[in-house]
């Protein structure tokens, strides 16, 4: 049962990226150890949040994007939940997602095959008119 | 608010707001929408513009809790999510819209309550 998620974390603004960067891979082990992979990190930098949160205004975004099962994400939310830079979490499924946009894709690039040759047709129709 | 909300949308979104409101209840004396279906027969032409889908129209199907710029075009000054009413987003777009929308508020890229950054 492999499902992709996206694991979005907040850490304090104050946090040197030696810390950040440390904290990242003690998450890898993590999530690999309990069976998943990581499939990509991104570090959105620090932005301004929306609302004050433990009392910060700024944060340090970073995205992971894991692949396992539930259980892989039951433990790193647990840890996220007990290290303390990290002030906000927020984990979304994407893979059910991911496969209706794939579909969608599909179904429009099949559309757009099927298009342009009727257009070709009647443009060349319309030059020779006009020759 | 309302009129706040209506401002955050494109100008047409304002006046195209009574429209819909006024096809569905023709009797309305003296609205903003009044001289509009007085034009010719059926007059349904002189209605204000229809509003459409933003997400049907561009195409865009993937409405993510990252993409703050799109989903804060249809956030409130007050953090509100507006009404599909007011913006004429489709109705499963509106369901995707406020879900993410939600999500957004939850990791503090959008305001709760409160204007938007």
């Amino acid at each position: 049962m492999n499902r992709i998620y996206e694991l979005m974390f907040i850490v304090r603004p104050d946090m040197v990226e030696e810390d950040q960067d440390k904290l990242i891979s003690s998450l890898e082990s993590n999530v690999t150890t309990s069976g998943g992979t990581v499939k990509s990190v991104e570090k959105m930098g620090k932005r301004r949040l929306a609302y004050t949160v433990r009392r910060f205004h700024d944060g340090i975004y970073i995205l992971l994007t894991v692949e396992g099962g539930g259980a892989v994400i039951h433990e790193l939310e647990r840890r996220l939940r007990v290290t303390e830079p990290v002030i906000k979490f927020l984990t979304v499924r994407i893979d059910e997602e991911q496969k209706r946009l794939e579909k969608i894709k599909k179904i429009r690039d099949a559309r757009r095959k099927a298009a342009p040759a009727p257009a070709a047709e009647s443009g060349g129709e319309a030059a020779a008119v006009t020759a | 608010m309302a009129e706040e909300t209506r401002t955050t949308q494109s100008p047409s979104g304002e006046t195209s707001g009574g429209s819909e409101r006024g096809e569905r209840r023709p009797p309305r004396p003296g609205g903003p929408g009044g001289p509009g279906p007085g034009g010719r027969e059926g007059g349904r032409k002189y209605f204000r513009r229809k509003k459409v889908c933003k997400f049907c129209v561009e195409k865009i199907e993937a409405v993510n809790y990252k993409d703050v710029r799109l989903l804060a075009q249809f956030v409130a000054e007050s953090g509100k999510i507006v009404p599909r009413r007011l913006t004429g987003v489709c109705t499963p777009h509106q369901r995707r819209l406020s879900t993410a929308i939600k999500q957004a508020r939850n990791i503090a890229l959008l305001p709760f309550a409160g204007r938007p950054s």
